[in-house]
């Protein structure tokens, strides 16, 4: 285990970096860039922080559109089992599986909560007025 | 090319269809893109002053399309329609090394979010959707007949309809793109295909008619821009890619995120435009809303692959999910 600071407070100090010092003494593109950066950053901090959650629940939520299967314990693993699954949920729509029927509903309603998942890392704000709608 | 270049060449340019002799200020390169250099200047001629722009190829004989090349005769042709345009003055000649001609210069800005959010545009707020309908009219008024130069755009290929065309070749854009599985798009192209609308008529079809897109002030829109894209397709395709979520920059409503769909379709009815099918025109928002996801998705893959390095192309590709919210919205009947 690493010593203190944690990644979450060394990224923070970067983008922090990014905003006071980069941003206001650059101009055009350079200081674009920074901020395009700093959002970056301040992604990168959601997703550390929701990660393992997010990933389980995108598992179960393909076992039960597609069987059960246990999850590897391995983050690497865990991501190329999700991609393999995933490429599977796909085959399955090309079929037709999901054009109509209870199976439709319930891959719509995981894929909704896949993709809310996602926005709530790459754009909060639009991820909450989503969530409000429903 | 170097300032001192372009001022003689302006110059020079002018004079020869003004009866010089011509004295240019105030020359100023506005965009850094790869893709075109805009320079502004003024213009003393004999005839008067004249506030103009330079449109130019960066480097000579860069790789193009028939928008690009045609981008003259396109504005021409819209100019002479009563659409909404900056003037365009004279196509280029053998002064430069490079394509190039000379517009009028047009006041305001294009920024989407000032639009939406700007104290100083609550009237253009107001009449931006109607001014963009008859604009709309007038541009899929233009026929092919009456300007014979602008045979080169591309147009969809023999025995299929436009809209399939267009969703062969995003579909096939993302499948090549070989990055992760999309279950949503899967979802929306299977939809697209069962649901495609039938062949109609040709028109001129802007292919960029979109707020970002068009140069605005006070009393609204100043100046249709982007003809690139330029196409012979389906009139409803322009709809449709308006009414895009993205292209409402945080706006609530459809259309250029300050009008709605009904009123938009009113109003370009009665400016002479096609006859709107509902359903036609929901199928190119669905279908615009697919394309910019799977343009965000080759913007990251242009990253991915090393031919580009910017921090903003990879950035884009985590855009992607805000493309699928709305495609699942659309899916289950929610047309906001």
């Amino acid at each position: 285990m690493q010593d203190r600071p944690t990644f979450d407070e060394l990224l923070e100090a970067v983008a922090g970096y990014l905003r006071d010092d980069v941003m206001p003494n650059t101009q055009g593109r350079l200081s674009f860039h920074a901020r395009v950066s700093m959002n970056v950053i301040e992604m990168l901090r959601r997703e550390l922080a929701t990660m393992e959650e997010h990933l389980a629940r995108e598992w179960d939520g393909l076992d039960r559109l597609l069987g059960v299967e246990p999850m590897p314990p391995r983050l690497a693993a865990v991501r190329e089992a999700l991609l393999r699954r995933n490429g599977e949920l796909c085959e399955r729509i090309r079929k037709g599986d999901a054009d109509g029927g209870p199976w439709r509903l319930a891959v719509l309603s995981h894929l909704r909560m896949v993709t809310l998942d996602k926005l709530d890392v790459s754009n909060p704000g639009l991820a909450a007025e989503y969530r409000e709608r429903a | 090319m170097r300032k001192e270049e372009v001022q003689e060449g302006l110059e020079r340019f002018i004079a020869a269809r003004t009866g010089g002799p011509v004295t240019v200020s105030n020359l100023v390169r506005l965009s850094g893109g790869a893709s075109r250099e805009t320079w502004s200047f003024d213009a003393e001629t004999p005839g008067g002053s004249i506030e103009g722009i330079l449109r130019a190829d960066p480097v000579p004989g860069a790789p193009t399309i028939p928008g690009r090349e045609l981008e003259y005769h396109l504005l021409k042709a819209a100019w002479d329609a009563g659409v909404t345009v900056p003037e365009p003055l004279w196509d280029g000649d053998d002064t430069f090394p490079v394509k190039f001609f000379v517009m009028r210069r047009v006041p305001g800005e294009t920024l989407g979010a000032r639009l939406i959010r700007g104290e100083q545009y609550a009237k253009a707020r107001e009449v931006v959707p109607g001014q963009l309908a008859r604009d709309l009219a007038r541009i899929h008024s233009i026929r092919e007949a009456d300007h014979p130069e602008l045979a080169r755009l591309e147009r969809p290929p023999a025995g299929k309809s436009a809209a399939e065309a267009q969703l062969d070749y995003y579909e096939n854009s993302y499948r090549t793109a070989e990055l992760d599985p999309h279950p949503v798009f899967e979802l929306a192209i299977r939809w697209l295909r069962q649901h495609l609308p039938p062949a109609g008529e040709e028109v001129l079809v802007h292919g960029d008619f979109r707020l970002g897109n068009f140069i605005f002030d006070e009393t609204g829109v100043r100046g249709i821009l982007d003809w690139e894209l330029a196409h012979w397709g389906d009139p409803m395709e322009d709809l449709g890619w308006l009414a895009v979520k993205s292209w409402r920059f945080g706006g609530r409503q459809p259309i250029a995120g300050v009008g709605t769909r009904e009123a938009f379709i009113e109003a370009y009815e009665a400016a002479g435009g096609r006859p709107v099918n509902r359903q036609h025109f929901l199928w190119y928002e669905m279908f615009g809303n697919l394309k910019w996801g799977v343009i965000t998705m080759t913007q990251a893959a242009t990253y991915l692959t090393g031919r580009n390095r910017s921090v903003e192309l990879a950035a884009i590709g985590r855009r992607t999910a805000e493309t699928e919210i709305v495609l699942l919205e659309l899916l289950e009947g929610r047309w906001d």
